[in-house]
């Protein structure tokens, strides 16, 4: 290939060479070989051009999905990282805490932001309740026991749901601000998921600073590492295992909110998406945050990429990454053994 | 004398309890009533014992009884359970209801077998009411509403091309091809089929409504079971902008349950649906099903199109206990009299084809309006009338073989 | 000779004596009690006490047999998985399709072929996934059951998808018995089944590769000390359970003559779970009181109102785990020493 030998092939000298090979053709045509370059150089960048939009509706998209996931996931993993505790009820907060925003935008006028924000508080409150009396017993308890009682919570939780509202579909209103979409250059994006984005990476950066430069946050991390070690430095492990099961299930509370506008709300909720928060804490690592979030992100994506281009298929491709990954890691990507 | 008295006064209450022939008619109803699908055997429950509290009169000495049982999980698997336990042990003599297809494909032996009629209120699989000569359909067959669809999306809204975006399950396969057949029979063009995951959890509809956004047909038709994935739908098709985009989104009656239609954002307005029923309807006997539903079971809560079919079932079942003066004991009789028969009811004029034993009904096609009063309504555009399952007509896979 | 020099001939004698009571011990561990008999009088008594019942009664047997393929990994290997269904789902469809595809009706023969497709399956993934324990063998048994129920959706021509194969109508058993509505004949045949079953996993389990199985259960570091080929015992232990559950799962299609892609839904696996939880893990026959309890319940609470039958099996659960450890006569079988070893803690 000719051109200079100190810089970079670029698009341009291809061309460039295209132009040279056919340069004893256009002595004859030039108007035709330059109409046949220039639409084939079009259609390439169409092309180009329309790959480009695909990865960035997948990504994009995915994302969306995958801070859903994380919002719902981690604090399920915390617990989980840190109690030992599989907790198969967390569904039933996320639910509960969807019912709550309802209730709370459709029958007492409160601003949806601002429901958020109450039910992450009011479920978190509610879930030590839950914490002191039931899954006090848990702990040291085997994984098929702790499978079990959860389970029946749920149950007992989908049951009570379904009395009080029904089993219809329920549906919010959220403000208009949230609605429609954002154009950002030649492409528009759907305002409530890139909300979910936003509120997501918010929540990735708060909990980062609780996890790294909180004297709370040290203690959890230490706890998860080896709880012998900090009951005997002095640290209160019972008090910090209330904490972090209320902080989780108000965050699954937070999440169950959010999740209204993208899936609708029926009791069920709590347990038909249980598997997919099960999966992301499986693939990340019980106890990680980070690996919360990139199990959630890998999950996501693939999941959305699956659906977008083998829509045949595209179910399988979650299940399908998770199993792999299990495979090779059984501890999660950022877990320990 | 007292005695004689005493005496005289039994023997005429005797005789008149043997005289008068009031009979307690059971009929077995069967629908999901727990797990997720439990909103749709809850529409069709509601309307079976609002049509009994506001009829009863019209049975004279007769009483009716609905002996209610769980229909269970999509798959079917109770079904058996659960209707043999009525045929044997509550002794009913109709059977009602039956939501799923495979609740309704499990019980077809078993009620053929004891001869006990079994009617459907809402499966919809096109070939069940092949499967036994006791089976008869009040509701409709996927093909009622998509049909029509096809032939009216090419010629009516000029849809040169189409994509098609349907759950992955027989209803959403039999619904398709039942549209695309019309479609390209009238001239369309179906460019892409998007399976769009499994009946259970409402799926992020995102990835498949980009794709088909991204291919930019004229219409876009869209199955999905009636509830919370409508809602996904409406939200998806507004948060994508894919009107703006110039893709119409239209679809059979699944798509806007009335109940889900008073919660949808303005992004449903300008959608096209091919529908047997819905709430707005304006004639009088709809007006006062409304109001009568209202009363019974509150403001928040809407009749939808299953809902209108189950109370066109309790009427066609109620026809049959007159006519045969309560005595259904001959299960072949009771199918005789609803063979060909044909009533006014909430959809409209419908008859009980004699041969197929399915429903024939008016199909309308409907826009989403908002109404003046804010809410979201319909405005019928064009009626199908006496739309027959074209399935069964055009014998397409199992339609063809018939009973 | 003193009692620290034993003489060679007292040495044999002592080892003679201590081999005839080994011997003797387990001849009465592991012999026949009369008090086994009575879940099968009881089974018999319900097809003449309740005879419109049999229909329900059948689906109880099945799931009997279910609950005791799994009480075979569960209660006795101690493998927690989430998954089984995809073993009762495989036998299933073995089955069905022996008669619709391959238009072969005999029953038995369907029974075998599910079997057989069913530990085909276990042999395959529990070889891959037993490596594997706690949250991740619980999310890859969950994950690998969707995918296979996903699969079946996507090859709907062979399944018939969501809709499944109807018209699975077997020929009469031996010819001679013919099956009737109210499912009188159904009952008795899964109740023979039953008792095979039984008799085989109850060999197995009072076998030295049955007492390996506990040792598993209950150590699994000193196994491997043993020098125990632990994942193999695990393998052919999981193989023989997805075997049994492929027997549940033909008899559950030949029975209710339709299959759906249902058979694979995770209702299914947690269904057993809590049957087996129920009944007790660990000691056979917590299988029939686990089902029997379970499936009882639902049929008369759901007549009640179905979030009824929600709200009571969750508290019921709830209840179990919390007060007794080993299900509902998990501990009364310990006093009556029905159960070898113990049943799980």
């Amino acid at each position: 290939m000719q051109g200079s030998q100190n810089r970079p092939l670029r698009l341009g000298d291809l061309e460039a060479e295209r132009c040279k090979e056919q340069a004893p053709l256009s002595a004859f045509a030039p108007a035709a070989a330059a109409s046949i370059l220039a639409s084939g150089r079009q259609a390439g960048i169409k092309r180009y051009r329309a790959v480009l939009n695909t990865i960035v509706s997948i990504l994009f998209d995915g994302l969306a999905w995958a801070m859903f996931l994380f919002i719902i996931s981690v604090g399920l993993s915390v617990t989980m990282g840190l109690m030992g505790v599989v907790n198969l009820a967390h569904g039933a907060f996320a639910m509960a805490g969807g019912y709550l925003v309802m209730t709370a935008t459709a029958s007492w006028g409160v601003p949806f932001l601002a429901s958020l924000v109450i039910t992450f508080l009011v479920v978190a409150c509610v879930s030590v309740l839950f914490e002191r009396t039931l899954y006090a017993q848990l702990y040291g308890a085997s994984e098929l026991d702790q499978v079990l009682l959860t389970i029946g919570l749920s149950f007992m939780a989908i049951a009570t749901y379904t009395y009080f509202y029904g089993p219809l579909p329920q549906a919010i209103h959220v403000p208009d601000y949230l609605l429609g979409e954002v154009h950002l250059g030649a492409r528009s994006f759907p305002t409530y998921r890139v909300f979910l984005i936003v509120v997501g990476a918010a929540l990735v950066a708060a909990l980062w600073y609780g996890f790294e430069r909180t004297n709370m946050g040290a203690k959890i991390r230490a706890t998860v590492d080896n709880r012998r070690m900090a009951q005997s430095v002095g640290i209160d492990v019972d008090r910090l295992f209330t904490f972090t099961f209320a902080i989780g299930s108000g965050l699954a509370a937070l999440g169950g909110g959010l999740a209204i506008q993208l899936l609708g709300l029926t009791p069920s909720f709590a347990v038909i998406y249980l598997v997919f928060f099960l999966l992301v804490v499986a693939v990340g690592g019980s106890g990680s945050m980070w690996g919360t979030l990139a199990a959630a992100l890998a999950l996501g994506i693939c999941d959305t990429a699956g659906k977008y281009l083998f829509a045949d298929a595209g179910s399988f491709a979650i299940y399908a990454v998770a199993v792999l990954i299990l495979l090779i890691k059984p501890a999660g990507l950022y877990g320990r053994e | 004398m007292k005695i004689m008295g005493a005496l005289a006064a039994s023997l005429l209450a005797l005789c008149w309890a043997g005289t008068s022939n009031a009979e307690t008619i059971k009929v077995g109803v069967v629908l999901p009533y727990s797990g997720p699908n439990s909103d749709l055997g809850n529409q069709v429950d509601k309307a079976f014992d609002l049509y009994v509290k506001l009829h009863a009169k019209d049975l004279g000495d007769n009483k009716i009884e609905l002996v209610k049982r769980d229909e269970g999980p999509v798959s079917g698997a109770n079904a058996r359970t659960v209707v043999t336990e009525l045929i044997t042990n509550d002794k009913v003599k109709l059977l009602a209801g039956f939501v799923f297809s495979p609740s309704a494909i499990a019980a077809a032996p078993l009620a053929a077998q004891a001869k006990i009629p079994m009617i459907i209120a809402n499966a919809g699989t096109a070939w069940i009411t092949n499967l036994s000569p006791y089976i008869v359909r009040f509701s409709f067959s996927m093909w009622d509403p998509a049909y029509p669809m096809g032939t009216y999306a090419a010629k009516d809204l000029h849809c040169k091309t189409a994509a098609a975006g349907f759950t992955d399950f027989p209803p959403g396969q039999d619904s398709t091809l039942a549209f695309k057949t019309a479609f390209e029979k009238a001239g369309g063009k179906v460019i892409d089929e998007v399976r769009m995951g499994s009946p259970g959890p409402v799926p992020d509809f995102t990835p498949f409504f980009q794709r088909v956004k991204d291919e930019h047909p004229d219409c876009f038709y869209v199955f999905v079971p009636s509830g919370s994935h409508a809602g996904g739908v409406m939200k998806t098709y507004g948060d994508l902008g894919m009107r703006q985009a110039g893709i119409r989104l239209i679809g059979p009656m699944d798509l806007i349950p009335d109940y889900e239609l008073a919660h949808m954002s303005d992004a449903a307005i300008g959608l096209v649906v091919m529908s047997s029923y819905a709430d707005d309807y304006d004639t009088p006997m709809n007006k006062a099903f409304v109001k009568d539903w209202h009363e019974a079971y509150g403001p928040n809560s809407y009749p939808d199109f299953m809902s209108a079919a189950s109370m066109d079932t309790m009427a066609g079942i109620f026809h049959a206990i007159n006519t045969l003066h309560g005595n259904l004991d001959d299960g072949a009789k009771v199918i005789d009299t609803l063979k060909g028969w044909k009533h006014d009811g909430l959809r409209g004029p419908i008859q009980i084809d004699p041969e197929t034993r399915d429903v024939i009904q008016d199909e309308h096609a409907e826009e989403v309006i908002k109404k003046p009063d804010g809410k979201l309504g319909v405005k019928v555009l064009q009626t199908f009338p006496q739309v027959k399952d074209e399935c069964k007509v055009l014998k397409i896979g199992r339609c063809a073989s018939g009973t | 000779m003193d009692a620290n020099n034993p003489s060679p001939s007292s040495l044999v004698g002592t080892v003679a004596a201590e081999r005839a009571h080994a011997v003797d011990f387990l001849a009465r561990r592991d012999r026949f009690r009369v008090a086994e008999a009575l879940p099968w009088l009881l089974a018999m008594a319900a097809y003449f006490v309740f005879p419109n019942q049999m229909i329900l009664g059948g689906q109880t047997l099945i799931m009997i047999l279910f609950a005791l393929s799994l009480d075979l990994i569960l209660g006795f290997a101690g493998i927690v998985t989430l998954g089984h269904a995809a073993y009762f789902g495989v036998g299933a469809y073995g089955a069905a399709l022996l008669i619709t595809d391959l238009g072969w009706s005999e029953p038995i023969s369907g029974l075998v072929c599910g079997a057989v497709l069913a530990a085909i399956a276990g042999f395959l993934s529990g070889w891959l996934l037993l490596r594997y324990r706690g949250l991740a063998l619980l999310v890859l048994t969950l994950s690998t059951t969707i995918m296979l129920q996903q699969l079946g959706n996507l090859f709907r021509d062979f399944t018939g998808g969501y809709d499944g194969i109807p018209g699975i109508n077997i020929a009469p058993l031996f010819g001679l018995f013919d099956y009737d509505l109210y499912g009188h004949t159904y009952y008795l045949y899964s109740l023979g089944v039953l008792l095979i079953a039984l008799y085989a996993v109850r060999r197995i389990v009072y076998s030295p590769f049955g007492q390996a199985l506990v040792g598993l259960r209950e150590n699994v570091a000193r196994m491997h000390a043993l020098g125990s080929p632990v994942h193999w015992r695990l393998v052919i232990a999981y193989t023989i359970s997805a075997g049994l559950a492929g027997v549940a799962g033909a008899l559950f299609a030949q029975t209710n003559t339709l299959v759906t892609l249902g058979v694979f839904d995770f209702d299914q696996s947690a269904a057993v779970l809590m049957m087996l939880i129920l009944g007790g893990a660990g000691w056979l026959y917590g299988a029939f009181v686990g089902a029997v309890l379970y499936m009882v319940l639902q049929n008369e609470l759901a007549k009640i109102s179905p979030a009824f039958w929600q709200f009571g099996i969750g508290l019921l659960l709830i209840a179990v785990v919390l007060l007794s450890r080993h299900g509902v006569f998990g501990r009364l079988a310990n006093v009556g020493r029905l159960s070898p070893w113990g049943a799980r803690p």
